[in-house]
């Protein structure tokens, strides 16, 4: 991940290209602050104004997704750096009577369109229209910082202190997930889905976080690294061919190879063999994940391209 | 009665339940005044500018609960600038001089310090409640305090605050010894918890009736708690997240069929559709039910937990319950006396969740429905007239369009007919804020028929200072008015300045009183503070620079015996 922008509060410095694809992209196509509009001596510079908590009007262009993971961590990161804790709002910036007031348009303004299948929230949103920016949402858009790509054009855009509702209520609302995802067995906090992982033989299960990992190969390393005390097991040590996961030759590679396979149980309860299904699809239907003897699995496999077929 | 012994007349101020009650009786003769003074054992403080602690501590010296509120509403929406005021250190010093037995202070939209908190812990020996509301300043240090010094503390209740975390050993501070536990909330606490202590402290406290926990206490650590507690009648759950297929869901089910005394329950910090089942043993005898903290939940869901509470009588819920919810609620929960449905995506681009339709279907199922806050994103006339129709009990009445000046969607006309049934209706409305597109018409019907009215939030509405005159006019038991972004000037501001001594306080923002305004109201009524809040820059270098004409962001006017306050910041201004 690259380490936390230098932007004002809300995280906007660089953004994200058009295309959607979350978890990448960081450096925006489009150096958008020619295009800002602020209110602010002139010649300020954002970062100067990140003790402050700016008021700053974003147009942005109409689509665009970014790593939203990202965008919050750097939120996080950045509330401490911000100054922008428990309790302060954030000292008021110089505003002329009249001046524009926004606040940012957080996860869903898009009203939906355009979302990755299956993905819940933690602002995967990739449509954005233009971007306000409350001067006081300090502490919303803490959370909703993540959602930051989600902003209401600026005919619709909001004002200080409007709906009433209190920060506090705020706050816990941009921490909760706005939609529940269907597969909810994985205990989900803040864009993180952390599924059980077993294996065969050890004496205790760890929990792997699916979202710190964008590929397989980044799983398997992740198992590995986990499990490494309990096997001298060669879990994804190579590198992995395709793009997509596994291919049909490295699962037999692992099959015939390594003493260890990893399954899945899927949302129907069935047990998988990790890697046939392209990535996302794997996390959104993974429920636990189980890393068993290569001897148990060897059934396995034949099910579970079978199941796979049928489901495209 | 002069006639009658002081201990006679002390008898009888004792059967006057409210605050206003015993200040009109104080009023009477010095006698009296004696009495009542020396026999008061609650003090409600409304404005703590208003009146200077050492007054208050000098006047009760018997003073056995205190309650005290800071800033104005209008702070919960971050229109007031965080270091505005508002301490609470002032009062617990004058009450440690003077009051020593004090049990209980609770306190509002305050700022609160570790160091105050610490003081009250160690300087007040029967200290035995302490309820603070929407406050910030503190941090677990100061709750430490509170738990290691305070003995027999029976509760502590923090609702909404913003508390700094600096660690979890601040639960590890009661004593074995401390066993008298009735209420403990820390829901608003963002850090870990010991879940070990959590659970020792309650096994030892058998009197524990209220219990909010954090999200930080897992579903595993609540089913240990309410083995220990089955008496509860109050809980806030913590995450509350829960696999359905899990061991930990079926022993929560198993033991909130234990838990026959429950009544009221909130939090589900984490919680999704499928473990909401495990409330079902509970739903029946659920009077309070606050879902608003809850992740948006599916309208389908929701109606199925719903189904089971017939003995509703406050819900709190997201829009997320949708029409159709509500109309389940109406036809279930004929006990509902209050509702409030809060927005569940308050940047959203009117993503319909509720509309007029729910509010009026709830309206018509449930006759003891007499306290509303809605967030919609529209409303028609039509609905609000049958609305109050339906209910002339309300006693609060909050709507909320989600877009500001936004008219009737059906004739595009104001809100004006609408409002006016609803204040027409109801007699003993006591709160009420208005939303949509509302003309000065309005406020002739709220002056005209709303006689019990006590506080008003304007926001968005109103053509010409009439609006503002009519109800100042109007409104014989206006305390609290607030109003932002209307077209007030300072010809409504000072049409009926005496109204402001009949009144706790004013709030105007946006609006376009000046600042030659403020000052002819100051300088007409010295007994009110009229605070001008101006964040830009160094006030005192613009203070030159304004001119009387200059309109003022945000105006403060309150009452006050006290005279201008000495610890405003730089940016407030007492004229």
């Amino acid at each position: 991940m690259s380490p936390p922008l230098e932007h004002d509060y809300i995280g906007l410095s660089e953004l994200p290209p058009a295309a959607a694809v979350p978890g990448t992209g960081e450096e925006g196509a489009l150096n958008l602050k020619e295009t800002e509009l602020r209110l602010g001596l002139p010649g300020s510079e954002s970062p100067s104004r990140k003790d402050k908590v700016g008021l700053t009007l974003e147009l942005l262009p109409k689509s665009f997704a970014s790593g939203s993971k990202r965008g919050y961590s750097d939120a996080i990161d950045g509330a401490g750096k911000w100054g922008l804790s428990a309790g302060e709002g954030g000292s008021e910036v110089d505003l002329g009577k009249g001046g524009g007031l926004f606040s940012p348009r957080g996860e869903k303004a898009a009203a939906g369109g355009g979302q990755l299948p299956g993905q819940g929230n933690a602002g995967r949103e990739p449509a954005v229209n233009a971007a306000g920016q409350e001067r006081k949402a300090a502490a919303p858009v803490r959370g909703s910082v993540a959602h930051d790509r989600v902003m209401a054009p600026a005919a619709k855009a909001q004002v200080v202190g409007w709906p009433p509702i209190r920060s506090y209520r705020k706050n816990t609302m941009a921490i909760n997930p706005s939609k529940i995802k269907d597969d909810d067995d994985g205990k989900q906090g803040i864009g993180c889905l952390y599924v059980k992982v077993s294996m065969d033989g050890a004496p205790y299960l760890r929990k792997v976080d699916l979202k710190t990992c964008n590929n397989y190969k980044e799983l398997s390393s992740s198992l590995e690294k986990m499990f490494s005390c309990f096997t001298l097991g060669q879990c994804g040590s190579h590198g992995i061919p395709c793009k997509d996961g596994l291919s049909e030759s490295r699962l037999t590679d692992l099959l015939n190879g390594s003493e260890y396979v990893v399954t899945y149980e899927d949302k129907d309860g069935d047990w998988m063999l990790v890697g046939d299904v392209p990535w996302e699809m794997f996390t959104d239907s993974c429920r636990r994940l189980r890393i068993m003897k290569g001897s148990d699995a060897i059934g396995l496999a034949p099910r579970a391209m079978e199941k796979c077929k049928n489901k495209n | 009665m002069t006639y009658f012994p002081e201990e006679v007349v002390e008898h009888i101020f004792d059967f006057l339940g409210s605050h206003r009650d015993r200040n009109t009786v104080s009023t009477v003769c010095k006698a009296w005044y004696q009495v009542e003074r020396l026999s008061r054992q609650h003090v409600f403080v409304g404005n703590c500018y208003a009146i200077r602690p050492e007054r208050v501590m000098a006047r009760f010296p018997r003073m056995k609960s205190l309650s005290v509120k800071g800033k104005p509403h209008f702070a919960d929406f971050n229109l007031v600038p965080y270091d505005w005021g508002g301490y609470a250190l002032p009062w617990i010093e004058a009450a440690a001089r003077c009051c020593t037995g004090l049990e209980e202070l609770r306190l509002k939209r305050m700022v609160v310090s570790d160091d105050g908190l610490e003081l009250l812990a160690r300087f007040f020996p029967n200290f035995k409640s302490l309820v603070l509301v929407s406050c910030d300043g503190f941090s677990t240090d100061g709750l430490a305090s509170i738990a290691t010094y305070c003995r027999g503390l029976r509760e502590l209740d923090l609702q909404e605050n913003e508390v700094d975390d600096h660690g979890c050993q601040w639960l590890n501070c009661f004593p074995d010894s401390c066993t008298s536990l009735v209420s403990l909330n820390f829901a608003c606490l963002k850090g870990e918890v010991n879940a070990g202590a959590l659970e020792r402290l309650i096994a030892r406290s058998p009197n524990l009736r209220s219990l909010k926990l954090n999200r930080a206490i897992s579903v595993e650590s609540l089913n240990k708690i309410l083995s220990r507690a089955p008496h509860l009648v109050d809980l806030g759950t913590g995450s509350f997240a829960v696999d359905d297929r899990a061991e930990a869901y079926h022993r929560l089910m198993n033991c909130f069929t234990k838990c026959k005394t429950l009544r009221c329950m909130s939090g589900f910090g984490e919680a999704s559709p499928c473990c909401l089942k495990a409330l079902y043993p509970v739903c029946i005898n659920l009077i309070v039910l606050n879902l608003s903290y809850a992740p948006a939940i599916p309208s389908d869901d929701l109606i199925k937990l719903i189904c089971h509470c017939s003995n509703l009588q406050k819900l709190w819920v997201l829009d997320c319950i949708g029409d159709k919810g509500l109309a389940v609620v109406a036809s279930t929960c004929k006990e509902l006396q209050e509702l409030r449905v809060f927005p569940s995506d308050i940047y959203g681009a009117g993503t319909t969740s509720v509309t007029e339709e729910g509010l009026v279907a709830v309206s018509s199922g449930c006759p003891k429905l007499n306290s509303v806050l809605y967030f919609c994103y529209q409303m028609t006339n039509s609905a609000l007239i049958t609305v109050a129709k339906n209910c002339p009990h309300f006693i609060r009445f909050r709507l909320c369009i989600l877009d500001p000046g936004k008219p009737d969607p059906l004739t595009n006309q104001p809100l004006d007919e609408g409002f006016g049934a609803i204040v027409r209706s109801c007699k003993n409305l006591r709160r009420l804020s208005l939303s949509g597109l509302l003309t000065d018409q309005v406020f002739l019907f709220i002056g005209l028929y709303a006689k019990c009215l006590e506080m008003l939030s304007i926001a968005f509405a109103g053509n010409s200072d009439k609006g503002m005159i009519y109800v100042l006019d109007g409104c014989k038991n206006l305390r609290k008015l607030e109003i932002r972004d209307c077209p007030f000037g300072d010809g409504a501001l000072l049409k009926n300045v005496e109204k402001y001594e009949a009144m706790r306080s004013l709030w105007m923002s946006s609006c376009e009183a000046t600042l030659g305004g403020c000052k002819a109201l100051a300088a007409k009524m010295p007994r009110l503070n009229v605070e001008i809040i101006n964040e830009s820059g160094n006030l005192v270098e613009s203070k030159e620079n304004l001119s009387d004409v200059n309109k003022m962001e945000k105006i403060y006017v309150y009452r006050s015996v006290a005279g201008p306050r000495n610890d405003a910041p730089e940016f407030v201004w007492t004229l």
